[in-house]
């Protein structure tokens, strides 16, 4: 049985908790990395991230692309939406074609 | 032209010929793995993208509802409303082979079998749009597990494409060519050596057969 978590700022994870989604409220990059690390090795198979602190940390989101657990996926925060998510999706159809060919 | 360090001997060239056989083998199933992988690998960033899509627009619609109820009601209200959630969600995992990579499968449960067990709060000292919110989110919820699962896929085959694309590369471009050089390159040698050998012979059948004209014209 795996948990399901979220991060980022107060108000945009706040209503994910009244869906059974464990939520972790912080605005620290610094602080984000620790919670990500101690989230990834406990029993978390989905950690959805805010995009702004998901921006902050992409060197530590990256250590996890390669391993089939956890899943950390970036969605927009009340603050907006960064694009992070759709420029990983065509990040990795760059990885593996070459060039971005669906756009 | 790259040649092996090798000895140019009979043993070596079945060697290499053995070696080359294999490589061709194997650069024609890696060739079919990325094929593959990269069929499915589209389907399902196009799947992806729409879906990231579809999320993004639900989220944004709560985040909207959600920023009006923050703004409505105190912020320690809103806290205190959300602070114990009656629903618990787990995930169950199932791994999917697809062309040897490993992808996730996650399957939801709730821990309270009604779905609309959502709204942990009661709904005198709460604001509506607090409601409209966690509507909005629950209803993005099954789409959002999906693509963490999708997004999650994606990612771990596009390692895989990159890792089989330099293999096939590797194979095609240096590994094929060297071997087929340097098996040219031995018989080349081989062949060389069997031409020097009879000339050799030619020369001391010769000088023989002076030596025994001499001998004979002597004798007279």
């Amino acid at each position: 049985m795996y948990k399901t978590a979220a991060m980022g700022d107060k108000y945009s994870v706040a209503g994910f908790a009244s869906l059974g989604i464990t939520v972790f409220p912080v605005t620290q990059a610094s602080d984000a990395v620790k919670t990500l690390h101690s989230l990834a090795q406990s029993d978390y198979a989905v950690i959805f991230i805010t995009e702004q602190l998901a921006g902050q940390m992409q060197s530590e989101i990256a250590a996890y692309d390669s391993k089939p657990l956890p899943a950390i996926i970036p969605i927009p925060g009340v603050r907006g939406n960064t694009g992070i998510g759709m420029a990983n999706v065509s990040k990795f159809v760059e990885k593996a074609v070459g060039s971005d060919i669906i756009s | 032209m790259a040649v092996l360090n090798v000895n140019p001997t009979r043993m070596e060239l079945t060697n290499l010929k053995r070696k080359l056989v294999t490589a061709r083998r194997g650069h024609r199933l890696l060739k079919d793995k990325r094929d593959e992988l990269m069929r499915r690998f589209l389907d399902l960033v196009r799947e992806n993208k729409a879906l990231r899509k579809e999320v993004e627009a639900g989220i944004k619609q709560a985040n909207v509802a959600m920023s009006v109820a923050g703004s409505v009601m105190s912020s320690k209200a809103l806290e205190v409303a959300l602070m114990l959630p009656t629903q618990e969600m787990s995930i169950d995992i199932t791994e999917k082979n697809v062309m040897s990579v490993l992808i996730p499968e996650f399957s939801v449960h709730f821990k309270t079998a009604n779905e609309n067990d959502i709204y942990s709060y009661g709904f005198a000292q709460t604001c509506g749009e607090l409601d409209d919110a966690v509507k909005a989110l629950s209803a993005v919820m099954p789409k959002m597990i999906k693509l963490a699962e999708i997004e999650k896929s994606c990612r771990l085959m596009a390692d895989e494409i990159e890792k089989t694309r330099r293999r096939v590369n590797a194979l095609e471009h240096v590994m094929i060519p060297q071997y087929e050089d340097t098996i040219r390159y031995i018989t080349m040698k081989l062949d060389e050596n069997e031409r020097s050998t009879i000339t050799r012979l030619m020369k001391v059948k010769d000088m023989i057969a002076g030596a025994a004209i001499e001998k004979a014209k002597s004798g007279y």
